[in-house]
């Protein structure tokens, strides 16, 4: 495969108050072995000599671990792949010639603060308001893997909290709603005997905090399993719903 | 319950299934008059004078309401959670059509059913004695083209409503399992089917015998 020429249409917004735009931009020669993000990187050194502004992005590991990177690449997250974030995603999966869009994650609760940049803190506030277990670290600490767990919880609580946080589930649904993550956080406790504890309490506050966040309701189209890195499962959904449910009818935990 | 985004699914689901099993009561009693007269006339004063029905009558009413409030309030409430939209979109590489117009199903279906009630529930209701039996009404009304053009859209419409929307009520309510999922979608899939061409062929028979 011979090096390719593309155009890219990219959000550029100078910070949050500002109104953005869409600015067109044509990179050149750019080898199809390499990343989407060191595309974007090639593009940037060219704006940087010619004394213009880069494109600010999101990435960190670039190996698909943090869930950093996010972007919005014609018209799907993290670009036309299954199962990878956008710094996993090779320019070998565009043709020369073609034109890319390049957009933020687009969700009332996770605004835009510059170009492709958006504000993830309400997944931190989410996890803050129950996505933990509370242990007595006294130094007396019980090993976790004395308690023994059946297989098929181990595996499944382990499938989701592959989760990183990235976003991708909330910026595909149509209706902007962050129940896969959700589901993923409160599941990978649920389903394990040291998450049980807190259960019910867990579930009432995250989905609380999620709510207050401003996150839409889940009408399970299943954009979000299709788009999702890590393949997070729809089970988690019904699962966090079930949790919810028995939360709100038999226990005696409050929201709070 | 409503305040949560996980309480208003939980009530889409309950009703939406409230619903699901109005809707197959009403084609089974439709069917009867494929039959003849006879039959139809039994089951639609079956339906008519028993107690338990007509008390039920209430609760679908309510169902009705309670689905089409909160089914307006969720997509409100979805729009606002994307108040800027992308510019290039491609949501047909990872949801079904079904999924992502159920509020415009679910309209047509409102519109639809308004018209219903004026040309059937009303004078079956209210004005018995000046149209003969029911089953004349039901000829008369079938034997305009116009209505049973809407009548056909209408149930296809309903038809693609249930396309997503019978598997996702157990999704809302938490029914999944790795056991039985795969069997209630396939089962939706049937059942959309049944009500679509069930619904609309009933139509249709009756007007083809009226010309
Ligand atoms: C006989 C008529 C109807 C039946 C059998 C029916 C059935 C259903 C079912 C089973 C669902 C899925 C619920 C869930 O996912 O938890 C649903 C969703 C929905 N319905 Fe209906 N429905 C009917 C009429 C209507 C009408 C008249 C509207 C008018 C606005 C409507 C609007 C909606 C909307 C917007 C949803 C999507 C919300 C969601 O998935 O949570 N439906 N319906
Ligand atoms: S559930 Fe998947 S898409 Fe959503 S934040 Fe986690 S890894 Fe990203
Ligand atoms: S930069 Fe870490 S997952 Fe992409």
């Amino acid at each position: 495969m011979s090096n390719m020429n593309l155009t890219l249409k990219i959000w550029r917004q100078k910070d949050a108050q500002s109104k953005g735009v869409m600015e067109t931009y044509e990179v050149k020669d750019i080898s199809p072995d390499s990343s989407f993000l060191e595309m974007l990187d090639v593009l940037n050194e060219n704006l940087v000599s010619q004394k213009q502004e880069p494109i600010a992005f999101d990435h960190d590991c670039r190996e698909g671990i943090c869930g950093t990177c996010s972007l919005y690449i014609s018209g799907r997250a993290h670009g036309p792949m299954r199962g990878v974030t956008t710094c996993q995603l090779h320019m070998r999966s565009f043709k020369d010639g073609d034109t890319i869009y390049i957009e933020p994650w687009r969700s009332k609760a996770m605004p835009v603060i510059k170009d492709l940049i958006v504000d993830r803190s309400a997944f931190d506030r989410i996890q803050q308001a129950g996505g933990f277990i509370s242990v007595n670290t006294s130094g007396n600490t019980q090993d976790a893997n004395g308690i023994p767990i059946p297989k098929g919880d181990a595996d499944k609580a382990f499938d989701a909290a592959a989760c990183i946080g990235c976003g991708a589930c909330v910026a595909t649904c149509k209706n902007g709603s962050a129940m896969l993550f959700v589901s993923a956080k409160v599941s990978q406790f649920a389903l394990l005997p040291q998450g049980r504890v807190e259960a019910a309490k867990r579930v009432l506050n995250m989905v609380h905090q999620m709510d207050k966040e401003g996150f839409g309701n889940c009408t399970n189209t299943g954009a979000c399993e299709v788009e999702c890195p890590k393949g997070i499962s729809l089970e988690n959904i019904a699962r966090m719903n079930r949790e919810y449910l028995s939360a709100k009818v038999v226990s005696d935990e409050k929201i709070g | 319950m409503s305040y949560s985004s996980i309480g208003r699914k939980v009530v889409m689901g309950l009703t939406g299934l409230f619903l699901i099993t109005f809707i197959t009561i009403h084609l089974l009693i439709n069917s009867f008059s494929l039959v003849g007269p006879e039959l139809f006339n039994a089951g639609s004063k079956f339906m008519g004078t028993n107690p338990v029905i007509q008390t039920m009558q209430y609760v679908l009413a309510l169902g009705f309401i309670i689905h089409i409030i909160m089914g307006i309030r969720l997509t409100i409430q979805n729009n606002a959670a994307r108040p800027i939209k992308y510019v290039h979109n491609d949501p047909s590489a990872n949801s079904t059509f079904s999924s992502r117009y159920m509020i415009f199903t679910g309209v047509l279906v409102l519109l639809f059913l308004i018209l219903h009630l004026k040309d059937f529930f009303v004078p079956i209701k209210f004005e018995h004695g000046t149209f003969g039996e029911d089953y004349d009404l039901l000829v008369r009304v079938f034997s305009n083209p116009l209505y049973v053009f809407i009548y056909v859209v209408a149930f296809v419409g309903l038809s693609i409503h249930l396309h997503h929307g019978f598997q996702s009520a157990f999704q809302s309510l938490g029914w999944n399992h790795p056991k039985y999922t795969p069997f209630v979608k396939k089962l939706g899939l049937v059942f959309c089917y049944v009500v679509g061409i069930g619904f609309s062929s009933i139509a249709l028979f009756h007007y083809f015998n009226s010309l």
